[in-house]
């Protein structure tokens, strides 16, 4: 492996391990407010318990999340120099507002969180969980702003004196709809997540009838709170496949395993089994009209096909090529403006002609057969995106099914009556983290070979240090971050079996009490 | 605004950054140095990290945002030194890492072993930090080895032994002795005894190493070759550092201070603000030396930053293609929007975080974390 497959793979891992955390951090920090404020609305001490209790547990993940989460910040500059060069005066600018707007409020409220209760009154304190909550969202908008230009990159041109992308609108980046959509999608599988968490510790400890009135009370909120995110989630997961129709349509064309371009409206395919080899889906059960729906929301509008996007790419690669023939002539000739005119007619291709310098450096001299190659090497992993992209889905549907049952369950006071369902919930703990996994790897992988959508190509992106280092680094955080990911698991499950008695080191409230309420 | 004077800006936003690292997370790094030192018991290693326990959190985010901010502004700076010093970054990040596990971790099992792990292993995520960014700032005099091709596709020879030569080890040393310095101030002011008289007692020794250190660091820069654009200088100009001449002269790095005799105020701060810390915390004013010991880093930053001016990351192999206050910017708008969001979000963060302090004030003793066991760290 070289240094850019390498680097792909950190970045994946490093990304992939902060994700696990982040989705829980998101979901607790709200379900902590609105514990919370039932506790200062009510007075009831149970709430404050509940609060503290699940504070434990919530503090023990963000350590985690801030531990991977500081590696994420690095590591653009250590592993992917030239694409921080090329893209930073427009990539940046969100990372750098995300640490003043967010990371710094989360951050400092986060410990007045654990060490304020003695310190301040009811108010403040409530003040500060929500700081902490609303912290964590800004946080999730900025990093998704930046992912989202990505995806989909507004407002800026290329700048042949500095060699590099620069911003020209930054409105258009901060509201760009790819953005939009990713955030609502991704915080609602946070909130979905915290939902799980709580809901199956409850049921586990209404299965041992351990601490019932605090599990009961739990479960309540957690149903409530993860009915609304589930369907948050599926819908602005909508939205995304929508947007990504309109502007990635390779991506989604992966997604669907679409080889050919159908007649409109295109039907989906629920399940087949796609083959590269074969450039077809075998085994194909289909939704009549459901794709041409879910891209274009129209009847009329053709949802275009992996082949012809492939021999687009051809035509976007050639036009590409003459605006980098004319940029490097215009290095030995600043300020020539015959070839800049020529660059600026042709300079939304250049990344196209990008593609090429992995197969021929000299780019402007390539062969059909090389510009062949380049335009088949715009399709990315056509089965890994197909699965991934069903299982998620599959997983939010049974996700809405599992809330909307507890909500039943919780409005008829049923807790303990159902053990199957108690038992669903608790086996149901790891699967919001499978969804939003595949969901990154979708939104990531179903974007190569691009690290900017048509801008600048995954390879190009990388550093020019040695595979070597690469390597040590990479082995290094692995080894680093498992084995912290096995202490924070045995600590989470130490705490949720200690119970919310044990973990405070106080009796919770007494039962008499507690039935009175 | 013109461009040349908000580059001018930003580099001094940079300098505000660095010093905001070094005097916040400094004195966290400091005291998790002094950990293994200053206290023996668990009671004693409680007290000395809850002093930092509700606050490390907010000061480590100044790190996050100098990282951010150099993506935002200086993007060529953010790719060239992160990369280029790979590895170095790699043992800062893995012992930074410790850090937030550390704190969180340690209190949550009773075994002695395993505390005792944690307590090493924030020792190390406080040392290394500390040493290697000195170490990265005594290479900026020395020079780094890279070069761009005409695509601005950076090419560097650095090593990790090459970084490690003897001027900027003596810098990272330097780095060291003044954030100890902090740290001893801050538990001179925030803990209580024994753990104040111990850190009572290793301060006067980090202030006199400071002093020894850094005069020496002065004298040696005398003797490095400095760097300067000797072709027009267009400081309204692209982002490119590919347009410029630079020279090679012997006790360049001093020039400015010839040419601005002003600028020796920088390092007076620093000697003034560790001599002031040393007094103040003998005669038990403790705030006072914490303020007086903040002002060594942002001396030293300072000295630094105005002696390489306007160079910021200076090439040893092609000295043409250094970075410059000049070359190495993002565009004029990127620039005018990030100091809007500084403009607002600046004195937010500065409010909200004294009232944490606020809230935190007095004294940790024995008392106040066994009162309350399992909220404290
Ligand atoms: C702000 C930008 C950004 C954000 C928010 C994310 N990523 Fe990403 N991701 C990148 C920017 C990026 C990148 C720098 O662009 C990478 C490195 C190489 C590449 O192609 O894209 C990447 C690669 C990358 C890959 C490897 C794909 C490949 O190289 O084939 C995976 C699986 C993920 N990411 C997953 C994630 C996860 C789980 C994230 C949640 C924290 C995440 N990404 C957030
Ligand atoms: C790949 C890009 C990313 C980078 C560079 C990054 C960077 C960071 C950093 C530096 C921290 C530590 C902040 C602190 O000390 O408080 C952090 C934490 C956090 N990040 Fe990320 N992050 C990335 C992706 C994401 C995404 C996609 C999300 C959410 C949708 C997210 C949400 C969070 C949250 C909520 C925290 C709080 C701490 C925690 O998770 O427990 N991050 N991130
Ligand atoms: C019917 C349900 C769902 C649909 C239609 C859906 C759709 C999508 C689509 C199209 C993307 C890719 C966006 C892109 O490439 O830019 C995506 C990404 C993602 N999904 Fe889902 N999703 C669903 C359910 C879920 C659930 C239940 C979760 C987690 C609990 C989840 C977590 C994620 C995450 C974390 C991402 C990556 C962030 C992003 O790109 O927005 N999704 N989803």
């Amino acid at each position: 492996m070289d240094v850019v497959d390498l680097s792909r793979l950190q970045f994946a891992v490093t990304a992939l391990y902060h994700f696990l955390f982040v989705p829980l951090t998101l979901g607790l920090a709200v379900l902590l407010g609105i514990m919370e404020t039932v506790y200062v609305a009510t007075g009831r001490a149970i709430w404050r318990d509940l609060v503290k209790f699940w504070g434990v547990l919530f503090g023990i993940n963000f350590a985690m999340g801030v531990a991977t989460g500081i590696t994420m910040e690095f590591q653009f500059g250590t592993n992917w120099a030239y694409y921080s060069h090329y893209v930073g005066d427009i990539f940046g600018a969100p990372l750098a507002i995300e640490g003043m707007m967010a990371f710094f409020l989360e951050a400092t409220f986060v410990g007045l969180f654990f060490f304020g209760w003695n310190r301040m009154g009811k108010y403040a304190h409530l003040f500060c969980t929500w700081m902490v909550a609303l912290g964590t969202n800004l946080s999730a908008i900025w990093i998704l702003i930046a992912n989202g230009w990505m995806q989909y990159p507004v407002g800026s041109t290329f700048n042949a004196e500095t060699m590099r992308m620069e911003v020209t609108n930054f409105a258009d980046v901060v509201f760009n709809p790819v953005a939009q959509a990713k955030f609502v999608h991704t915080i609602s599988a946070g909130y979905v997540t915290g939902s799980i968490f709580v809901l199956a510790v409850s049921a586990y400890y209404l299965l041992r009838r351990r601490h019932v009135e605090l599990a009961k009370r739990s479960l309540t909120v957690a149903a409530c709170f993860g009915l609304i995110a589930s369907l948050g989630a599926v819908v602005m997961g909508d939205e995304s496949g929508y947007s990504m129709g309109k502007h990635q349509k390779m991506k989604v064309a992966a997604i669907e395993a679409e080889w050919d371009t159908q007649k409109a409206p295109a039907s989906f395919t629920l399940i087949g089994l796609p083959s590269v080899k074969d450039r077809a889906t075998h085994y194909k059960i289909e939704i009549p009209y459901m794709l041409g729906i879910i891209a274009t929301r129209s009847l009329d509008q053709q949802v275009t096909g992996i082949n012809d996007l492939e021999q687009q790419a051809k035509l976007r690669i050639k036009s590409g090529m003459i605006a980098y023939q004319a940029l490097e002539k215009l290095k030995a000739d600043r300020g020539n403006t015959a070839l800049k005119a020529t660059l600026d007619a042709h300079v939304a291709d250049l990344g196209y002609a990008l593609l090429l310098k992995r197969i021929r450096p000299d780019v402007a001299n390539a062969t059909p057969a090389e510009i062949a190659a380049a335009a088949a090497s715009t399709i990315p992993n056509v089965p890994v995106l197909f699965w991934a992209f069903r299982i998620m889905v599959g997983l939010g549907f049974f996700f809405i099914l599992l809330f909307g049952f507890s909500y039943w369950v919780t409005l008829n006071k049923q807790h303990e009556s159902y053990r199957w369902y108690l038992w669903v919930a608790l086996f149901s703990l790891p699967l919001p983290w499978i969804s939003s996994e595949l969901g990154w790897t979708v939104a990531e992988y179903g974007r190569q070979p691009w690290v900017i959508e048509g801008v600048l190509p995954t390879a190009l992106g990388a550093s020019s240090t040695t595979a070597g280092n690469v390597l040590f680094s990479l082995i290094g955080f692995f080894l680093f971050y498992s084995t912290l990911l096995v202490a924070d698991l045995y600590l989470l499950a130490k705490y949720i079996r200690l119970g919310p008695e044990g973990a405070l080191g106080h009796r919770v409230a007494a039962p008499a009490q507690l039935a009175a309420e | 605004m013109d461009y040349e004077i908000l580059r001018l800006i930003w580099w001094a936003l940079l300098g505000v950054l660095l010093i905001g690292i070094a005097v916040m997370d400094g004195f966290d790094y400091g005291t998790a140095i002094l950990l293994p030192f200053v206290a023996k018991k668990d009671i004693e290693r409680r007290i000395v990290i809850n002093t930092v326990g509700p606050v490390w959190e907010g000061n480590q985010v100044w790190l996050i945002l100098g990282a951010g901010a150099i993506f935002a502004a200086w993007p060529a700076i953010y790719a060239a030194a992160f990369s280029g010093f790979y590895l170095a970054m790699f043992l800062v990040l893995a012992s930074l890492i410790f850090r937030p596990v550390g704190f969180k971790f340690r209190g949550k099992l009773a075994d002695p072993r395993w505390r005792s792990f944690w307590d090493w292993a924030l020792f190390v995520g406080g040392l290394v930090p500390a040493l290697i960014f000195g170490v990265a700032f005594g290479n900026l005099f020395v020079g780094v080895p890279f070069g761009f091709d005409t695509d601005l596709r950076l090419h560097e020879d650095i090593t990790l032994l090459s970084l490690l030569n003897p001027f900027a080890l003596l810098a990272g040393l330097i780095s060291v002795a003044m954030i100890v310095l902090h740290g001893a101030t801050w538990l001179a002011l925030k803990a209580d005894d024994p753990i104040k008289s111990r850190a009572k007692k290793i301060l006067p020794f980090a202030a006199l190493a400071f002093f020894v250190l850094f005069t020496v660091g002065g004298w040696w820069v005398g003797r490095l070759d400095g760097l300067r654009i000797v072709s027009d200088v267009a400081a309204n100009g692209p982002s490119n550092p590919l347009f410029k001449t630079v020279a090679r002269i012997p006790g360049g790095w001093l020039q400015n201070y010839a040419q601005h005799p002003a600028f020796w105020l920088a390092p007076l701060l620093a000697y003034l603000g560790a001599a002031v810390a040393t007094w103040a915390a003998a005669k038990g004013k403790a705030l006072l030396g914490w303020i007086a010991s903040a002002l060594v880093p942002a001396g030293v930053i300072a000295t630094a930053g105005l002696s390489l001016f306007p160079f910021m990351m200076p090439s040893s192999s092609n000295p043409d293609m250094s970075l410059t206050v000049w070359d190495a910017s993002s565009s004029k708008l990127t620039l005018e929007i990030m100091l809007v969001c500084v403009i607002i979000f600046l004195p937010l963060i500065l409010i909200y975080t004294s009232w944490a302090y606020k809230i935190m004030r007095g004294e940790v003793t024995e008392s106040s974390i066994t009162s309350d066991s399992n909220s404290n760290y």
